[in-house]
This record gives C-alpha cells, sequence and structure tokens, in this order.
C-alpha cells in the first residue's frame, strides 16, 4: 500500500462543509433578523443580515465560530471539576461508556461461544438476541433505569448497562462467525491430533476469531456511547454529554446542544481509533502480512 | 506386519439426490513400510478411504483396523499423521509454531518439542526458516512444513491426501523425489492419494486403482521397480510398463454407460 498525503483531499472536504454549514446558518437564521427589523421598523443592509444572523443568542443553526467559542469556553476556560466544564461532562459520559462497552464485550463473548459449543444455546438464544435489538432503545433506557433505581442501584451502573445492551449485540454475532471462521480442513487436523474441544477453542478457533472481534469492538464501542448518552436522558440531566444536551434543548441553547454533539462525536472517533490501534497491534503480534492490518 | 486392513469396506453417503456409494467391497492390506499410492479419477473414493482411515469418516459397512485397532482408537492413539490438499498452516504462527501444535496438544515436554521441531525442519529441508510466517514461504514450501507438522510426533503412518496437487510440475518432481528419500529415511508406511499416473509408478511399492459409481478398487499393481529411483527412472521400459498397467486399470473400470 502505498502511504499518499492525505492532507489536502481532507482540508479540502473541511472547508468545504464549512463553508456550506456558513450558508445554511445564514439562511435558516434570516428569518429572526427580518421578524426584528419588521418590529422595530428598521431596514437591514445584506452585510448587517449576514453579521447578525451569525452572532445571535439562541440561533436555529449556531455557526461554526460560535460553536467552536462555545467548546473553547468550556472546556480551556473551565476548570474541569466544574459543572460547566464539557471535559466534566464528557468524563462522566466516557466513564459509563467504558464500564458499559467492556461489561458488553465480556458478555458477547461468553454468549458466543456459548452459542458454538451448545446446540441448545444455538437454537434458542439467538432469536431472544435479535428480539433484543428490536426494542428501540429511547423505550427501554427508562425502564431500566427505573428498575434499578427501584432496587437502589443509582449513578454509574444503570448507565453502563445501557451501553451494554447495546454493545454486546455485535460483539456476539460478530464472536459466532469468528469462531465458527475455521475451514473443515483446519478442524479436520485438530480431530486427527485427537485434540481436545478446548485445545481446538484456543489453539485455532479464538485466534481466527481475533479479526472478527475487532471489527465488531469497533461498533460495540461508538453504540456504548450512544447508550450512556441515551442512558443520561431520564435521569433528570444531572451530568454528562446527554444531559448537556438535554439542557440545551429546554432553554433553546442551540450552541451548548452543538458543541456538546461535537464533543459526544470526537469522542466516539477517540474510541474507534483506539480499537483500532489495539486491533493492528494484535494483529501484527499474530505475524499478519503488513497489508492486512485494517 | 500389516498396518491396515480392509475387508469388505463400504461408506454410503446419503444425499437428497439419493445414496452415493463412495465406496464399495474394498479389501485391502497394507504392510508395514510399504508406499501405497491409490489412483483414479475424481469420485472413485480414493480420499473417503483415506478419510476412513484417519477416522474422518465412518464405513457403513465391512471392517477395517489400523494398526489391528479401530481407526477410533488408532485415532486416539495418534497413530498416524495426515497430510492434506492445502498446507492449511495456522497463518498467525510461525512455521516452528505449527510443527509444534501437535506437540503441544499430545503434551510433549518443552525441550523435546524444540527438538523435535528442530529435527523435522531440517528433515523436509527448511532449516532456517523456522522463524518465518506461512505467507513469507513459497507454496512448495509450506507443503514440506506441513509435511514436517505430521511427521513431528513420529507416527509410523503418514496419509497423504494428493499433497502436492496444487503446485506446479516442476516443484512437485522435487517434492515427490525428497518425499522417497524421506520414506527410505523414515521407513514409515505411506498412503499417497494421487491422480497422476507417473507420481504413483514413480512412488509406490504398491499401486492402488480405482474407479468410481460405486467407488471400488479395480486393481492392485506391486511395484517391480528398484527401491533406488532417480527421476530418469520414468523413462525406463520397466516403468513404462507399470504405468501401460496402470492405465488399463483405469481405463477398464471406467464406465461410460452414464
Amino acid at each position: 500500500m502505498k502511504k499518499k498525503c492525505k492532507t489536502i483531499p481532507v482540508l479540502t472536504m473541511i472547508a468545504l462543509i464549512v463553508a456550506i454549514w456558513y450558508i445554511g446558518a445564514i439562511w435558516l437564521n434570516a428569518p429572526a433578523e427580518y421578524d426584528r427589523a419588521l418590529r422595530s421598523n428598521t431596514s437591514l443592509s445584506f452585510s448587517e443580515l449576514v453579521s447578525n444572523t451569525m452572532a445571535q443568542e439562541r440561533p436555529v443553526l449556531p455557526a461554526p465560530h460560535q460553536v467552536a467559542v462555545e467548546i473553547w469556553d468550556t472546556t480551556v476556560n473551565k476548570k474541569i471539576t466544574s459543572k460547566r466544564s464539557l471535559v466534566y461532562h464528557a468524563w462522566i459520559t466516557l466513564s459509563a461508556t467504558l464500564l458499559g462497552f467492556i461489561i458488553g464485550t465480556v458478555l458477547g463473548i461468553l454468549l458466543a461461544v456459548g452459542i458454538t459449543h451448545n446446540r441448545a444455546m444455538d437454537r434458542s438464544v439467538m432469536p431472544w438476541i435479535i428480539a433484543s435489538q428490536t426494542i428501540p432503545i429511547l423505550a427501554i433506557a427508562p425502564m431500566i433505569i427505573v428498575v434499578l433505581s427501584a432496587v437502589g442501584l443509582t449513578g454509574l451502573l444503570p448507565k453502563a448497562l445501557i451501553s451494554t445492551y447495546l454493545s454486546f449485540f455485535p460483539v456476539v454475532v460478530g464472536m459466532v462467525k469468528g469462531l465458527r471462521s475455521p475451514d473443515n480442513q483446519q478442524l479436520d487436523l485438530m480431530r486427527t491430533y485427537s485434540a481436545s474441544s478446548s485445545d481446538t477453542f484456543w489453539k485455532l478457533r479464538w485466534p481466527s476469531s481475533m479479526p472478527y472481534l475487532f471489527t465488531s469492538l469497533k461498533v460495540a464501542v461508538a453504540i456504548s456511547l450512544v447508550g450512556a448518552i441515551v442512558g443520561e436522558l431520564p435521569t433528570g440531566a444531572v451530568a454528562g454529554l446527554g444531559a448537556r444536551l438535554l439542557a440545551g434543548s429546554y432553554y433553546g441553547q442551540t450552541i451548548q446542544i452543538w458543541s456538546a454533539l461535537f464533543a459526544a462525536a470526537f469522542l466516539a472517533a477517540i474510541l474507534v481509533m483506539i480499537v483500532g490501534i489495539a486491533h493492528a497491534q494484535v494483529l501484527k503480534r499474530m505475524g499478519q502480512k503488513p497489508e492486512e492490518y485494517a | 506386519m500389516t498396518v491396515i486392513s480392509a475387508q469388505k469396506l463400504s461408506l454410503t453417503f446419503k444425499t437428497n439426490d439419493g445414496p452415493v456409494h463412495a465406496l464399495k467391497d474394498v479389501n485391502l492390506d497394507v504392510g508395514k513400510g510399504e508406499f501405497v499410492s491409490f489412483i483414479g479419477p475424481s469420485g472413485c473414493g480414493k480420499t473417503t478411504f483415506l478419510r476412513v482411515i484417519a477416522d474422518l469418516e465412518q464405513p457403513t459397512g465391512g471392517t477395517i483396523t489400523v494398526n489391528g485397532m479401530t481407526p477410533h482408537e488408532a485415532r486416539m492413539n495418534r497413530a498416524y499423521g495426515y497430510v492434506f490438499q492445502a498446507a492449511s498452516l495456522l497463518p498467525w504462527r510461525t512455521i516452528e509454531k505449527n510443527i509444534e501444535l501437535p506437540l503441544e496438544i499430545m503434551g510433549f515436554a518443552k525441550s523435546e518439542r524444540e527438538k523435535r521441531v528442530k529435527n523435522t525442519l531440517e528433515l523436509v529441508d527448511l532449516a532456517g526458516f523456522g522463524k518465518k510466517y506461512p505467507w513469507q514461504l513459497s507454496g512448495g514450501m509450506q507443503q514440506r512444513a506441513s509435511i514436517a507438522r505430521a511427521l513431528a510426533f513420529d507416527a509410523d503412518l503418514l496419509l497423504m491426501d494428493e499433497p502436492f496437487g496444487a503446485l506446479d510440475e516442476i516443484v512437485r518432481d522435487h517434492l515427490n523425489e525428497q518425499l522417497l528419500k524421506l520414506w527410505k529415511r523414515t521407513n514409515k508406511t505411506i498412503c499417497f492419494v494421487t491422480h497422476s499416473i507417473p507420481v504413483a509408478v514413480y512412488l509406490s511399492t504398491k499401486i492402488v486403482v480405482m474407479s468410481p459409481r460405486p467407488g471400488r478398487v479395480t486393481d492392485i499393481i506391486e511395484s517391480t521397480l528398484p527401491d533406488e529411483r532417480p527421476l530418469d527412472i520414468r523413462e525406463t521400459p520397466e516403468f513404462l510398463k507399470i504405468a501401460h498397467r496402470v492405465r488399463e486399470g483405469l481405463r477398464a473400470g471406467h464406465s461410460y454407460d452414464d
């Protein structure tokens, strides 16, 4: 694989998106400015209109620089222990995400091992797992929070469990496929050695499943974050990125909503990247051809 | 001494299109130290027969013993090494580690494993390639590594299912020659599936000619070639005579009426 310089295409794309965003901000925020001008009976020149649409307090669509300023303000200019710091809220969401992701991964792997080694589980469990994912998470999240708080569980764990609920699924599906990926000849080979099923698992099935596991983990970590954010909504918006989103929408703080959205997207990108790096490292240690890391 | 003994061995696969007689009434004895080739067109049951010996398929009729035991007992006793059509080395293990795989499973001690890996690597001429991963080796080298893997735990019986089928002719000739030397050095019993007449005649002390529908043995030829077999033995009249008989056997067994 040739290593090409990606900077210029990426910057071009970003510039294009920002330009479209600015045009959109002007277009969507203009009606409010016209209204205001009409009420105060003043005329509005085009340049005034443009500069006004980018400086509204509660714009329909905030301009990019407004969001950037808000993010800067709530990360760099605030102490991270402050309730107004985005870093503080991001950390709260991240901790639930990670806990939920870890529980989901372990649960997903255990279920996959059960499904591939036990015919009864293979037939009975998979339909339930699929059914579990057809229920909208927004419907089930408040139930989980309410039920768990009734038994005295509050705080991190209920949110993490919502992350788990979402993230175990891709892990089960990927690992079932991965653990079944050895071909007949490889399985016959193990039989000719009269290998035990634990030998077959650890020396053949488990290593074969690694590429599948990491592909699933990338999906799982991103939806863990979604789960944690959704889990913060019904708790009354105390803390976390979900709380920032909810509070922002209560008070029409669109700039706050957008900055929380960007923080969440940034967090997701970092998490997926970390899983990607771990994936490449594991494959490298497993002696894969360099071009096969991905 | 008989290593493999089959009497009226049959195997019928049930398929949606009715039963398929993969093997029908096969009688065969393989003595210790023999090099037996199974030759025939595809569908004649030669691979199935090898898989029955290895306890990878269950016969539906007749009897078969391997080292005087049932194939299942023989497999549990790790009586044979099996070489498949493809090398099927585990890609995440180095060549050394691949050869070590059966030794790990069979519970050999670490020092013994290292010694055996080193010896078998030398036996197949791969010394110095132990630390490489399979993808870093050519197809022929990979197949040699898979032979080393089958030799590592020192079973007396080696079952080979068209091991060089996927390789080009030059490499194949070379590997056949090496295999013959290896067989002489180790004094193992080898069952070798092929569909090449020259390969079968060149390698074997006994050639089993098979034909399909139902899979059966049509001729068993004891080779009259000397033990010492340089590659150009393939142009001697003796060699051509045996090859002719094999071809006759294949033709006789081939029914064109379907």
